[in-house]
């Protein structure tokens, strides 16, 4: 399972740029066919976050769907899954959603 | 390691030089990661529910960041230390069990005289695999990753460190058997090589569909046992190229050796293209570079 090295990722780069501060909330953009499963980050997250900046941190996962535009007939689909083709039968088109594996934003506790 | 998921990360991971005879040196750089705490984390993952405190009072910083750009940085820098060396590197992907190890053994006692071959061999525990690459000819690193799942960029990078192939030489990376996590690790290789055998479901390919997307080829191992099973092969390769309409097939049996000319040529010929890796290297910068600032201006 790498969704533990991947929630270590995510939690190394926002304490890095935390810089020491609390994180009080962290989102995600996870697409349904990144081949990460979100309840496993979240699975993982608290046990990656203890004795961190984000030991008390939110996490929110926002999932994104797949979609994607046909090389052959330039129509946008709907991908649920890596192997779904166009409606026309095409296989060949390019991604334009659903691969997401990004930290949008967190946010740092105000320090009075 | 986490006790709950099972597996651990890159910083447990040892490397271990094969290339001599003799004792193996093993380097373990101790920066092993441990939670001693309990893993009473249960059921309140922090998703989903507001608590209500201090929204709306912290400071929002947008950081738009790849979660792997860490691994995906450390990949460009192997990808171009290899192509600066005119290097191939090529990983090898399966399941356990579908004969990576054989198929590779045959490869270098086939090829080893006509290629210069070396070998990073991933595995969990042990070093079975990486003893059976030596017994057969090539220099090989052990990479340890413990309960790790996969190889990471950084891995190989201490492999090679250790491995220190010549210029022109040919790196087979033989990833842990696991068609799931390799598949999100660029490690900085050429090519992602899958192997599917037939005594495995013809339905792989969409069981699995991130390994065989990523895959540029993929090699169909222990054809010779076809006439013993049901294995539908025309159906295996629909899969195959329903995922990735541009894999390419070989149909091979590492313990015969049909089909394995195939593969050779293949490799040979990309063997040859490792020149065009440099010049494209520095015609066009880092890799890693020109992707983040793709990233930034989208
Ligand atoms: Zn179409």
């Amino acid at each position: 399972m790498h969704e533990l090295s991947i929630t270590r990722n995510i939690v190394a780069i926002v304490a890095e740029a935390a810089k020491g501060r609390p994180v009080d909330r962290v989102t995600l953009e996870v697409g349904r066919l990144s081949g990460v499963m979100s309840t496993a980050i979240a699975f993982c997250f608290d046990v990656v976050a203890k004795g961190t900046a984000l030991e008390a941190a939110q996490l929110q996962i926002k999932e994104i769907d797949g979609r994607a535009r046909c090389h052959d007939c330039g129509d946008e689909f709907d991908t649920p899954d890596l192997y779904t083709s166009c409606p026309c039968g095409s296989h060949r088109f390019t991604r334009l959603r659903g691969e997401e594996l990004k930290i949008k934003t967190m946010e740092l506790r105000e320090v009075a | 390691m986490c006790a709950v998921c099972g597996c651990s990360d890159g910083a447990t991971a040892t490397i271990t030089d094969l290339r001599h005879d003799g004792h193996d040196h093993v380097h373990a750089d101790g920066t092993r990661h441990s939670h001693d705490h309990d893993h009473g984390h249960g059921h309140d993952h922090h998703h989903d529910h507001d608590h209500g405190h201090g929204h709306g009072t912290g400071t929002l910083v947008a950081l738009e960041t790849k979660v792997l750009a860490k691994n995906d940085a450390l990949a460009a820098q192997n990808r171009a230390w290899l192509a600066g060396r005119e290097i191939l590197a090529l990983n090898l992907v399966s399941s356990p069990g579908a004969g990576k190890t054989s198929l590779l053994e045959r490869t270098i006692r086939d090829l080893g005289g006509a290629l210069d071959l070396l070998v990073i061999e991933g595995d969990q525990a042990t070093s079975n695999d990486a003893q059976r690459i030596r017994a057969a000819g090539a220099p090989v690193v052990q990479v340890n990753t413990g309960t790790g799942c996969h190889l990471e960029a950084e891995m190989i990078a201490r492999g090679l460190a250790v491995l220190k192939p010549a210029a022109g030489a040919v790196v087979l990376i033989e990833n842990v058997g696991n068609l799931v996590c390799p598949a999100l690790f660029d490690l900085g290789e050429r090519a992602k090589v899958a192997i599917l055998s037939v005594t495995e479901g013809e339905d792989k390919p969409l069981k699995y569909p991130h390994m065989f997307k990523a895959a540029t080829i993929m090699l169909l191992n222990k054809i010779d046992l076809l006439p013993h099973l049901d294995f539908d092969v025309a159906r295996a390769i629909a899969n195959a190229l329903q995922v990735n309409p541009d894999i390419i097939v070989f149909r091979v049996s590492a313990r015969t050796g049909e089909g394995l000319d195939a593969w050779y040529g293949w490799l040979r010929r990309e063997a040859l293209r490792a020149p065009e890796d440099a010049f494209a290297a520095i015609c066009s910068g880092p890799a890693g570079v020109t992707k983040q600032m793709e990233e930034t201006v989208s």
